[in-house]
């Protein structure tokens, strides 16, 4: 009994030591954000005998033409016209107008040269020839003056309206819980000029909070009830204010908790009353993150931001339109769905991004093959038949509105879903990137030509069609 | 009275031996799991094999995805076809195939992709199995995703008969998307597949 109490004990602990030297994760990538005009782009740390390490090679890339050259102690960086020269185990970089310190050794890893990041603003700031700023508490790295500052002030009373403006547009993700709201910049160098957190007096919306840290910022309002954010002044405003009852809302945003596999719960409207010229559906979200368009930059990100531009055009142009969502929620095909079709809009829109090729790619229903009848019910997976001439027509029209511009276009049909569950006119908007690539896509200035060019186009549906604003 | 060990001294020593080598182990795999290494896989390993010669050749016309600029191009071949209409379908779709997994390929698809399995489902539904690399290696996108269905559906449907609907799957079931985009979830209408190829063809 011993010997098999022993047998059995030891065939466990090694099943379960081996387990647990495998199962381990890996450990967690570190990272700092870089923030220049030319590019925003983040740098894998590497820990190297009790210090942080980036690989300068990959610091400078995204910023101009760069090469290196080198054997296993010796280590030659050209940058423009600049050229340092690194040995292995030194800290000494040789450089014209006087050699650098680098305060620690560099060292050469696979091939890549690496420096510690505690130099890393100095030694940038003397290549590039310009200020560096090297935030370690943030893990932010500003290359020249390419912050972006908030003001925050309260106005009204009922109800109140905060109201931030930054000196440059900005896309935050937003989330919403009971009583706050989380704005988080991963891509805009956000700073607070003067104190971290700001009180006001009011019994409603009390306190906003700015923190940074892992290459993010982010600011978070405190209040007394749900709050909803709204975006104007090209994305370089963002008033908050408490939400008002889903009844009556009136801001143009359908929110939806993040509750997977539950059914559609549209808010209650009432279906003899169009209220919305245009449902806007930014493509994926949550979980779904879509496209990965640059290891920077996924899909979910910018059709949000892309959701949103068109949401202020059109409503420019004295048209009403729907976000479906104006966060980072994880909605389903059929709940969009549900959501867009209650709402009786005249027109569904839907947004998606791509890297490949240049333009913007119209869609209309692939319709599935269809299922035997239901009575009087429509079928779900057809419900755009009935609508899919007029959906032809208005993507024809819309299509049209970028003749006079440089952007080719295309208009086809696809399989995509919920395309063929909306029972108004549908059409999907696919956009690539503008000459110089991917990360085109982010610009302010590419998502403003887009999405005015086709508001201009939904303005001429609503003209054709005589429909509700 | 004479003492017996309750535990032999050689069970002993091979139960230490055995925790030892349990205790190397774990410390190997520990090694490996740090270490970064670069394994190169000969090219062969991971290139689609296409179907070895069977039956009589047949000129046959793919409809053959191009990402730049964006088209389907009919592009006629001769292949081995069995003579079997399930056995011919599947035939076409790996040839079809192995031609996106070639160097210069067209419309690359993502390593290890490959077909399952065909099926055809009287009267007129054919069921295409795909495995899972076809699907999480495919390059995401609205274009990109409905070229690859509107490959497979007009290759098979013009040179098999009789087909009125496809349904594709991923390792034998239902998935909602490709890759993110083109609906899974339902049965393709070869109709209605036929008119988005004309639309592709025709660079629209």
């Amino acid at each position: 009994m011993a010997v098999f109490a022993l047998l059995l004990g030891t065939v466990t602990f090694s099943i379960i030591s081996f387990n647990l030297l495998l199962s381990g994760a890996p450990p967690a990538e570190n990272h700092i954000a870089v923030f220049s005009n030319v590019a925003t782009y983040s740098l894998p740390v590497v820990a190297i005998g009790g210090g942080d390490y980036v690989g300068l090679l990959e610091a400078l890339e995204p910023l101009g033409p760069v090469t290196a050259n080198g054997d296993q102690k010796h280590w030659k960086l050209r940058y423009n016209h600049i050229e340092l020269g690194f040995t292995v185990g030194k800290s000494r970089v040789q450089m014209k107008g006087g050699d650098f310190d680098l305060g620690a050794p560099f060292v050469m890893q696979n091939g890549r040269g690496l420096a510690p990041i505690s130099t890393l603003g100095p030694l940038l700031s003397r290549v590039l020839g310009g200020p560096v700023t090297f935030s370690p508490a943030s893990r932010r790295i500003f290359i020249g003056n390419v912050a972006i500052h908030f003001t925050a002030q309260v106005v009204g009373t009922a109800p109140p309206s905060l109201v931030i403006n930054f000196s440059g547009p900005v896309n935050p993700m937003i989330a919403t819980d009971a009583g706050t709201l989380r704005m988080t910049f991963t891509h805009e160098p956000i700073v607070a000029s003067g104190t971290q957190t700001l009180t006001f007096n009011n019994k409603i919306i009390t306190s906003a909070a700015y923190q940074d840290g892992n290459g993010s910022a982010a600011i978070t309002v405190t209040a007394g009830a749900p709050l909803f954010a709204n975006f104007s002044g090209d994305h370089k405003t963002i008033t908050i204010t408490p939400a008002p009852p889903v009844s009556t809302q009136a801001q143009g945003t359908l929110t939806y908790g993040a509750t997977a596999g539950a059914s559609a719960s549209a808010p209650p409207v009432n279906p003899a009353q169009p209220q919305y010229f245009a449902v806007i559906d930014a493509g994926h979200g949550g979980a779904d993150r879509g496209a990965a368009l640059s290891p920077q930059i996924v899909e979910k990100d910018v059709t949000l931001a892309f959701a949103r531009q068109l949401q202020h055009e059109v409503e420019a142009r004295g048209l009403t339109a729907l976000l479906v969502r104006n966060d980072d929620s994880d909605i389903s095909l059929d709940q969009r769905a549900g959501m867009a079709n209650a709402a009786h809009a005249s027109i569904y829109i839907c947004i998606h991004v791509t890297s490949q090729g240049t333009g913007v790619n119209f869609y209309t229903a692939l319709l599935p093959a269809p299922n035997p009848a239901h009575g009087s019910f429509l079928d779900w997976d057809t419900a755009q038949a009935s609508s899919l001439t007029r959906s032809q027509a208005f993507t024809a029209i819309v299509a049209n509105s970028f003749g006079n511009s440089k952007v080719p276009v295309r208009t086809l049909s696809a399989p995509l879903r919920p395309l063929n569950n909306i029972t108004t006119a549908a059409i999907a908007i696919e956009v690539a990137p503008p000459a110089g690539g991917a990360t085109g896509l982010e610009s302010s200035e590419y998502q403003k030509l887009i999405a005015s060019t086709i508001a201009t186009g939904l303005a001429a549906v609503h003209e054709e069609t005589g429909s509700s604003p | 009275m004479i003492r017996q060990d309750i535990i032999p001294r050689n069970l002993l020593f091979s139960v230490a031996a055995m925790i030892a080598i349990a205790m190397a182990m774990g410390v190997y795999a520990w090694h490996v799991r740090v270490r970064v290494v670069n394994v190169t896989l000969g090219s062969a390993s991971s290139a689609h094999v296409a179907p070895p010669a069977i039956g009589a050749t047949e000129q046959v016309t793919l409809y053959v995805a191009h990402d730049d600029p964006g088209i389907l191009k009919a592009q006629g071949i001769r292949i081995p076809l069995p003579a079997g209409r399930q056995e011919r379908a599947e035939a076409l779709l790996r040839n079809l195939i192995a031609l996106y997994d070639s160097n210069r390929s067209p419309h690359p698809l993502g390593p290890g992709s490959d077909l399952r399995s065909v099926y055809l489902v009287d009267p007129d539904l054919v069921v295409i199995d795909l495995n899972g690399a076809f699907a999480t290696g495919h390059p995401s996108g609205v274009l990109l995703e409905e070229l690859t269905v509107a490959s497979l559906v007009e290759s098979l449907s013009a040179n098999v008969p009789g087909i009125g609907r496809v349904k594709i799957l991923v390792d034998g079931k239902t998935q909602d998307t490709l890759a993110g985009h083109a609906d899974l979830a339902d049965f393709y209408d070869v109709a209605a597949v036929h008119q988005l190829a004309q639309q592709l063809e025709g660079g629209q």
